[in-house]
């Protein structure tokens, strides 16, 4: 196992790099000009001087080995500096100066570093994305759970009547649709979500807890909906298995079976899906934040993909890769650890 | 004891057959059989057929021309509204109502359900042929994972919509000499959702083929000498078919609502082509006054994935022989 | 914050009733929201509509345009002009003299060095400034004394307020900027974020694309105002959210551009906690004829080039009769309603360049037919489409991605087939549609299509440059990467001399007269450019929000240091 982790480690950095290289070509041929929100009143001469202001002139291998270069070595070294400076965690390290005013990734629509954007947008994504996938994988695994273990009872059919609904309307309909009851007819909640809202005491949590509700549920709907079938698939399978007769023959509660056994077997490939969507979190959800405005990581690329902000997409596809292929080998090792049966060497 | 004769006769009378043997029953009828004795099954599968033969037949029984205009009769309700509001607007030669340039909502949800249907099913198809394929090699073949997952790493990373503008710049102008400009899109469309959703359906299965392959029947096939086609597709293929059939399920849902996505950020079909997708996000601002606009398409989509849901809850249970029976 | 805003709302509500706003601070906070978010605090680095209007609530320029168009003096004493000395006759140069006493937000003076400090910072070759465009034909911009600027130009200018005079050419402070000029600007994100002006707010937390934390200035000229003490700038989402934030739930004050249908509009204004406003500028909803042939089987480079004609749209009567099958009111009533007004019009606006052209505004499909008939196109082969020597009147209609738009597309399109002309819609993602990249065949400069609709306006108040696009030479060619501002490949002598003409006229009078036949050739005369509605822009505010006046000329929170609450 451990050589395992170790090869697919090793092996990760091409393949990143071949991810990264591929993302790149792809937007270069992608049709779309940064200039394209410009107004029609500027001349073309003046965009064309802009553009070349942002360095869109260079031949595309230059622009790919500087933008590689800011984003595997200037940027690591200001977060080292960070780490020894500022940090609380390492911060009785000697301070480090490594950055030394190098250019940093540059976004064209703000003309600042790209990473700090994306620091400013991590509070909200967690708030309201990761803790819709965490709600919903938590709803998701007992009613999978329990509807297999009851099929074709009344819950099991009211938990699939729900959740294929909730899966098959889009949250661009379940967002207004949301806003328009709570916020607009009952005026219980806020329709927009205020990041600058900062969570110090009780009431002010309060607050945070009112405007991220809405979000939240939108998007823990999709998620219950999708991990809850796979669940629900998987402990059918498993509920039949001789070894789930042995298990009872051998006078073992319920419980036990049900828990123990059947559901370490079944989390198996449920256990892929979920650490699949792990790194959607950071894609963030761009419909959702959308609707209600949490601007967040997804509607940072959304925005930034529409102006054609080339280093902040490649940047924001570039982690969100990184995050994919982590948690690939994060699944592969749980697989492992879960079932001892694979063996991958 | 003083007639053991008679008894071994009748014994033996019992045991031969009266009349002939039935013949033998094919598996595909026992397939059959079960599925018949799963109630949502056959709801699924018949409200599907009833929605195909809908959308199929439909228009040529409701002849009116969905991008017909006709302002005058624009905003109409639909007539069961006029049970509740005496006041409304409404028109028998209009039974869904009309929307705001005046266009017909039964003739719009029949062309808009042919699509959607089409789309959908092709798309689901396809991502779930590729990811049968991938997963199933990736996990069979130890060579081959590796580049495989790598592979797969690399199109869950791939942003969709500057892939899609990519597509849409290279591909439309030939698509649209070979099939015209709607067949065009439609290959498009479905080339697109089908190759950017494949992977999850990837993992999962390959998932399950890691754990399977290492069991003993797997062991014994190989050990007589099964090739690997044939352990492929008569032993492991069955028993991944339950993650399978959820992915086709939910791939259903997602190629339909991708579909309007894509419309709606103006990749998809040109706007005089109706789907249901694009009829549900064209209605979400007025669906306040006009609830009906969402809640007809926004059902359709509903039931259709729940039918296909339904339906291959069904088959599932039916092609699992240890099912058979309960 | 909140105890010390409302103590200084009790304050003025007692104290000082009758002039309730007449305290800098008095009425709390303030809550705008953009659906498109702000990205940048500097005009000069980002061209967009959004940047500009957040940014005119921090800088400022020497004089601005009012709600009608008329010029009003800002930071400078008076606007010049040839009558008060201010603008050489010869038209070549510019006087500006800025107001006594003007302090930058740090308290420091505002002198004629940041004026000339800020022209240097747009015209340096390698910044890449957006509004490179307004300080075109300047030879030199010159401090005379410490509150005197003079402009001067190469060549005669009649409309001399380009540079400095309107949102888009504010001064910033050369203190803050002196080290961001050419290249170096992209680096200076900072001063980008937060800069020093003289307007009546000042920036204390930004967040690029999501949400501007601004307070009111300490230093600003009029020590009564600005009445709010901050403001809350959000971005982000769709027009219909950021209506409803303001319309139905009364969330926030003033929501920007509301471009939303007509019905959808009213029903959210009918929740009464805001009213949408709406003001014309020069916005055009315009269809634009091909005069070039866009087939596919021609050879790239021939392909939407002048040295290919278009099969049809190359005849004056087709173009006409496109034009008279459409029913401008109806599409104002579908698309714009109150926001939108039918037009024949390129140049819709200033009175004194509109032309009185209302000759399409009646709908006439059998007038069309007949034109089609007389023309030689008649359905040879009955299949509803008419034909001449073999050549089909079908048609390609692209546009930009956008709910009116689409709908307008499908009512044209049934209009067009009533006169016999098939049409094959298009819609593209407006980031392409308008994005200028050569390799993609979709622009709208690389026009590959037979006709295409979309808006376009001029800034300020002069159309002089706005009309000389369309001079022979200027269209977008394979040899100028598909960059030019000609979409229709017109071209006439006749129309290039009087641009020529224009361009050395001073008198206004006369340059009205010219400007209103150069438009006359556009649009009546030869059908090239199809004007469909003269779009206004609806933004909308809250009931409780008073001084709002709505301004097309000029960014629209123009006046945001008027703005007060309005008390029960």
């Amino acid at each position: 196992m451990l050589t395992f982790t170790i090869r697919r480690l090793v092996l990760a950095v091409p393949t990143l790099l071949f991810i990264s290289f591929a993302i790149f070509m792809l937007l270069q041929l992608a049709p779309g000009d940064p200039m394209a929100q410009v107004p029609l009143t500027v001349p073309p001469e003046v965009k064309q001087q802009m553009r070349e202001a942002l360095g869109l002139g260079q031949p595309p291998l230059v622009q790919y080995w500087k933008w590689l270069v800011q984003v595997l070595w200037i940027e690591p070294k200001i977060l080292i500096d960070w780490l020894t400076q500022d940090s609380w965690l390492l911060g009785w390290l000697p301070d480090t100066n490594l950055y030394q005013n190098e250019l940093r990734v540059i976004s064209w629509q703000t003309r600042s570093p790209v990473m700090d954007i994306v620091i400013q947008r991590i509070p909200q994504t967690l708030w309201v994305v990761a803790l819709a996938y965490v709600v919903g994988v938590l709803i998701a695994i007992p009613i999978g759970v329990y509807s297999a273990y009851r099929q074709y009872s009344v819950f099991d059919q009211a938990g699939t009547f729900v959740t294929m609904i909730g899966f098959s309307i889009p949250p661009f309909f379940t967002g207004p649709l949301l806003i328009v009851i709570f916020s607009v007819q009952l005026g219980w909640l806020p329709s927009i979500y205020d990041t600058t809202h900062v969570v110090n005491d009780w009431a002010s949590f309060k607050i945070q807890l009112q405007q991220m509700i809405m979000p939240v549920m939108v998007l823990a709907l999709q998620t219950t909906a999708q991990i809850s079938r796979y669940m629900r698939a998987s402990m059918l399978d498993n509920l039949n298995m001789d070894y789930v007769r042995t298990a009872r023959a051998k006078g073992m509660s319920e419980a036990v079976v049900v828990t123990v056994h059947v559901l370490r077997n079944s989390m198996i490939p449920v256990i892929t899906v979920i650490a699949l969507g792990v790194p959607s979190i950071f894609g963030g959800a761009i419909i959702t934040e959308n609707v209600f405005k949490v601007n967040g990581i997804g509607q940072l690329l959304i925005t930034a993909l529409f102006a054609n902000d080339l280093p902040m997409v490649m940047t924001l596809t570039f982690i969100f890769a990184f995050l994919i292929v982590a948690f690939n080998l994060i699944a592969d090792i749980l697989y492992g650890v879960l079932d001892p049966r694979i063996r991958y060497d | 004891m003083t007639e053991p004769a008679t008894t071994d006769a009748q014994a033996i009378a019992a045991l031969q057959d009266k009349g002939p043997l039935a013949p033998p029953r094919s598996q595909w009828l026992d397939i059959w059989d079960q599925l018949k004795r799963h109630k949502g099954a056959m709801i699924g599968g018949f409200f599907l057929i009833f929605i195909t033969l809908a959308v199929l037949v439909g228009p040529y029984i409701w002849t009116l021309d969905p991008q017909k205009l006709d302002i005058r009769n624009k905003d109409l309700r639909p007539i069961y509204t006029a049970i509740w509001d005496g006041t409304a607007k409404t028109a028998w030669g209009h039974p869904f109502g009309t929307d705001n340039l005046g266009r017909d909502q039964l003739a719009q949800m029949l062309a808009g359900g042919r699509a959607s249907m089409a789309v959908g099913w092709a798309a689901m198809l396809l991502s779930l042929l590729i990811g049968t394929a991938v997963g199933v090699a990736a996990g069979y073949f130890r060579r081959l994972d590796g580049p495989l997952m790598r592979l797969t790493d690399l199109f869950l990373s791939l942003p969709i919509l500057p892939l899609l503008l990519v597509a849409v710049t290279l591909f439309r102008q030939p698509l649209r000499a070979n099939f015209g400009p709607e067949g065009g899109m439609f290959v498009l469309i479905v080339t697109i959702i089908g190759i950017t959703s494949w992977m999850p359906t990837a993992r999962i299965v390959r998932g399950d083929i890691l754990t399977l392959k290492e069991r003993e029947f797997i062991l014994a096939a190989r050990s007589i000498g099964t090739t690997s086609w044939k352990t492929i597709t008569r032993h492991l293929l069955p028993n991944v078919l339950s993650p399978i059939m959820v992915s086709a399920t939910l791939g259903l849902a997602t190629a339909i609502i991708t579909e309007s996505a894509l419309s709606f950020l103006g990749v998809g079909f040109p706007s005089d082509f109706p789907t249901w997708g694009k009829m549900l996000a064209d209605a979400v601002p007025r669906m306040v006054d006009f609830p009906e606009r969402v809640i007809l398409p926004g059902t359709a989509i509903s039931l259709t994935v729940l039918a296909v849901n339904y339906l291959g809850d069904g088959l599932r249970d039916a092609l699992d022989p240890r099912m058979r029976g309960r | 914050m909140k105890l010390k805003s409302l103590l200084l709302g009790a304050v003025a509500a007692s104290a000082m009733a009758p002039a309730a706003m007449a305290e800098r601070g008095a009425d709390g906070q303030v809550n705008i929201i953009y659906w498109q978010a702000p990205s940048i605090m500097n005009p000069y680095l980002s061209g967009g509509t959004k940047d500009i209007e957040a940014a005119s609530l921090v800088i400022e320029p020497l004089g601005r345009y009012d709600p009608t168009g008329a010029l009003v003096p800002y930071l400078a004493e008076e606007i010049p002009t040839v009558e008060n000395g201010g603008v050489a006759a010869d038209l070549t140069s510019i006087t500006w003299k800025i107001k006594e006493g003007m302090k930058w937000s740090d308290g420091s003076a505002l002198t004629a060095a940041d004026v000339v400090f800020t022209a240097e910072y747009c015209m340096s070759p390698e910044g890449g400034c957006a509004q490179r465009a307004k300080f075109d034909g300047v030879t030199s911009v010159e401090a005379l004394d410490d509150l005197t600027v003079k402009v001067t130009f190469g060549q005669p200018t009649p409309n001399p307020y380009g540079p400095f005079m309107g949102g888009q050419s504010p001064i910033i402070q050369k203190a803050q900027f002196e080290n961001c000029v050419g290249a170096a600007a992209s680096s200076c994100t900072d001063q980008n974020f937060y800069p020093i002006g003289t307007g009546p707010f000042v920036v204390t937390d930004f967040r690029p694309n999501d949400v501007i934390s601004l307070e009111a200035n300490q230093n600003y000229r009029d020590p009564a105002k600005p009445a709010f003490a901050t403001v809350n700038f959000k971005g982000g989402g769709d027009a219909t959210a950021s209506g409803r934030a303001v319309l139905e739930t009364g969330e926030y004050d003033y929501a920007w551009n509301l471009q939303l249908a007509p019905d959808v509009l009213a029903q959210m204004a009918a929740a009464g906690k805001g009213e949408p406003i709406a003001a014309f500028g020069t916005l055009v909803e315009r269809i634009e004829m091909n005069l070039t042939n866009p087939s596919p089987d021609l050879p790239e480079g021939e392909r939407s080039t002048v040295a290919a004609p278009h099969p049809f749209l190359s005849e004056e009567p087709v173009r006409r009769a496109l034009s008279m099958a459409i029913d401008r009111e109806l599409l104002v009533e579908v698309g714009y309603g109150q926001a939108g007004r039918a037009t024949c019009n390129l140049v819709p606006a200033p009175a004194l360049y509109a032309s009185d052209n209302t000759d399409c505004l009646t709908q006439d499909i059998e007038g069309a037919k007949a034109l089609l008939e007389g023309a030689g196109w008649t359905d040879t082969d009955g299949d509803g489409i008419r034909d001449k020597d073999g050549v089909k009147l079908s048609l390609l209609y692209q546009t930009s991605t956008n709910a009116v738009r689409q709908d307008f597309q499908a009512l044209i399109k049934q209009w067009w087939s009533e006169i016999g002309v098939e049409t094959e819609l298009r819609n593209i993602d407006a980031s392409v549609f308008f994005g200028g990249d050569p390799g993609s065949p979709d622009t709208f400069q690389k026009f590959y299509a037979d006709v295409e609709m979309y808006a376009n306006n001029f800034d300020g108040t002069d159309p002089q440059s706005y009309l000389s696009m369309y001079r022979c030479g200027n269209e977008p060619k394979p040899s100028s990467q598909w960059q030019g501002e000609n979409i229709n490949r017109f071209c006439s002598e006749e129309y290039d001399a009087l641009l020529d003409e224009l361009a050395r006229t001073g008198e206004l009078e006369k340059r009205g007269e010219i400007a209103k036949k150069l438009n006359d050739m556009l649009t009546k005369e030869t059908m090239t450019i199809v004007p469909l509605v003269d779009r206004g822009r609806v933004s909308a505010r809250a009931m409780t929000l008073g001084g709002v006046q709505l301004n097309t000329w000029d960014s629209e929170l123009w006046n945001a240091a008027d703005w007060y609450r309005i008390k029960e």
